[in-house]
């Protein structure tokens, strides 16, 4: 609990001052719904970036195979790819001209989970596959020779690479909640006229604020989106922290 | 939604019919609620009338009135254009003639009205190092900003106060070029805090500048018509609902109830009864005794010519 605890007393100050001295100018719910918002889409794109980037990740690291060298560099090219290309490139996807345009993706968040997928599975395939590359090769000799199977090698160095991993996710997600350009594209801004974000985010919130000339506002949900950022990977590091001990 | 609102329609259509055999059409009122309840209206709009708050206080109305949602997306008017030329969008506001005619030329654009006008005021330092103070023609204004190379600071983001400024750049007959001459890109709030920051002219919409006026050093130096100024600094506000003989999937009923009810007297009044900081910043212009044929066509469309 003291990673948590740190990371809140460390962040409540910011989070308390900043919003004392410029005022909140916003109905209630406004910014919880943002938050909401936030979290929903950010979380939901890492996941899916995880289920699908790990295990990439997992299959490279213990398979050699032709090409091996060249989908490394893709994927590490395509940490780097920027985030309003990405947004344009799923924008023409979801579009009602687009590929996917009958499912009527446009300005809703899933079509910025679409987005945020496609930005955040690079950095969770790549670290992890450094992680799981960057194990010991003394730690699969000794699996093996105990006398365990390749499953159970795969599975001790997995479990070797956990902190690896771990930061991969959390990288993934950090591109994700903190990346504005393809969110604003694809999701439109929405907030409904009862102050309820549909598609705004903190990093789309803060754009509008700054767009206004509201920098003191900008600023404060810079700092909400800063400590969410701090706290998400608080309990991450703390959930790594409890699962070695329960082990 | 197209196939929602399919469903919908369905099940409306065997409501009726159900209600039409049992003949107890007036008692069961309640269960007669609007085809449209339910869904959602996506209006791509500018800048200006999201960030002045316009929308937010009428949108309520229009909502409760249809049962519905609005999504209002506020980009620039080129931007939102291109959302309405995509079929993303089912009814579009912007305020750039030009570019709403090119619209409704290539035939995504129908049923156009003219909504409702405020003007352009070209802003500056209070120094005002160009002297163009109380000028009252736009063009000799920007020619002396010119002559002068004071910092000029340009949207330069194809929204419709950016078409309006190489309009007036065009009439004063003056390439803008040179280190005076900044395009930001940026919405009209940046902008000006640009112009701010920087000592520069810029050229504003009354309502944007009005709600940010507290915020930014930068005063009016040019007026527009609504306080005397040139008839040039005008800016009318259009609404078109997007074409759904190109995107059959777009609401057209319920863009067409929005227009309908946006360009009513009651929503005309409300447009009109809006403030900011005391001050009225959209003015009426759906409403009116006298024809004006020309809201609904291109400029310069005759029924005699073929369209070009």
């Amino acid at each position: 609990m003291s990673v948590l605890l740190d990371a809140a007393v460390q962040a409540g100050p910011a989070v308390r001052s900043v919003p004392a001295l410029v005022d909140f100018p916003f109905a209630e719910g406004y910014v919880t719904s943002v938050i909401a918002v936030s979290l929903y889409v950010s979380v939901a794109a890492v996941a899916l970036s995880t289920l699908f980037g790990v295990p990439v990740a997992i299959a490279m690291g213990f398979a050699d195979f032709l090409g091996k060298r060249f989908v490394k560099s893709v994927i590490n090219t395509g940490m780097g790819f920027p985030s309003v290309v990405v947004g344009l490139l799923v924008l023409f996807a979801v579009s009602n001209r687009g590929p996917l345009g009958p499912l009527d993706l446009v300005f809703t968040r899933e079509a910025m989970i679409v987005s945020q997928f496609v930005l955040a599975t690079p950095p969770v395939t790549a670290i992890s596959l450094a992680a799981i590359t960057g194990v010991d090769d003394a730690v699969g000799d000794a699996a093996r020779a105990l006398g365990g199977t390749r499953v159970d090698t795969a599975l001790v160095v997995i479990k070797e690479a956990r902190y690896g991993i771990a930061t991969a996710v959390l990288a993934g997600f950090g591109r994700a909640i903190s990346e504005v350009g393809s969110v604003l594209i694809v999701g439109g801004n929405i907030v409904g006229s009862d102050g309820v974000s549909k598609t705004r985010t903190l990093t789309t919130a803060i754009q509008l604020e700054a767009r206004q000339g509201r920098y003191g506002t900008a600023m404060a949900l810079g700092a909400v989106l800063v400590t969410l950022v701090l706290l998400v990977n608080a309990v991450v590091v703390r959930l790594g922290d409890t699962g070695a001990v329960n082990r | 939604m197209p196939i929602q609102r399919r469903d919908l329609l369905a099940t409306l259509g065997a409501g009726a019919a159900a209600g039409l055999a049992g003949c107890v059409g007036l008692g069961g009122g309640r269960e007669e609620r609007p085809g449209v309840v339910g869904e959602t209206l996506t209006l791509t709009t500018t800048t200006s009338t999201y960030d002045t708050g316009l929308l937010g206080e009428i949108h309520p109305d229009f909502e409760a009135m249809y049962g519905v949602t609005v999504d209002a997306v506020a980009r620039g008017t080129g931007a939102a254009l291109e959302s309405a030329r995509n079929g993303d969008s089912d009814v579009v506001m912007v305020h750039a003639r030009g570019l709403e005619d090119e619209f409704m030329r290539d035939g995504y654009g129908v049923n156009r009205r003219d909504l409702m006008f405020n003007d352009f005021v070209i802003v500056g330092p209070a120094g005002d190092p160009a002297g163009i103070e109380g000028t009252d023609s736009a063009t000799a204004a920007l020619n002396a900003v010119a002559d002068a190379e004071a910092p000029f600071v340009s949207r330069g983001d194809n929204s419709g106060t950016h078409a309006e400024e190489l309009t007036l750049w065009e009439a004063a007959g003056t390439d803008p070029d040179g280190d005076w001459y900044r395009e930001t890109g940026s919405g009209m709030g940046e902008a000006l805090n640009i112009a701010d920051q920087q000592g520069a002219y810029t050229l504003s919409d009354r309502g944007t500048f009005i709600s940010q006026r507290s915020e930014v050093d930068l005063a009016v130096l040019v007026q527009g018509p609504i306080e005397g100024g040139p008839e040039t600094l005008a800016n009318p506000y259009g609404i078109m609902a997007v074409d759904p003989g190109v995107h059959e999937n777009v609401d057209y009923d319920l863009a067409m109830a929005y227009i309908g009810w946006i360009t009513s007297p009651e929503t005309q009044e409300a447009i009109s009864n809006y403030r900011v900081d005391g001050e009225q910043l959209f003015f009426p212009e759906a409403v009116s005794e006298d024809p004006d044929f020309q809201q609904y066509v291109p400029r310069g469309w005759s029924g005699n010519s073929t369209g070009e």
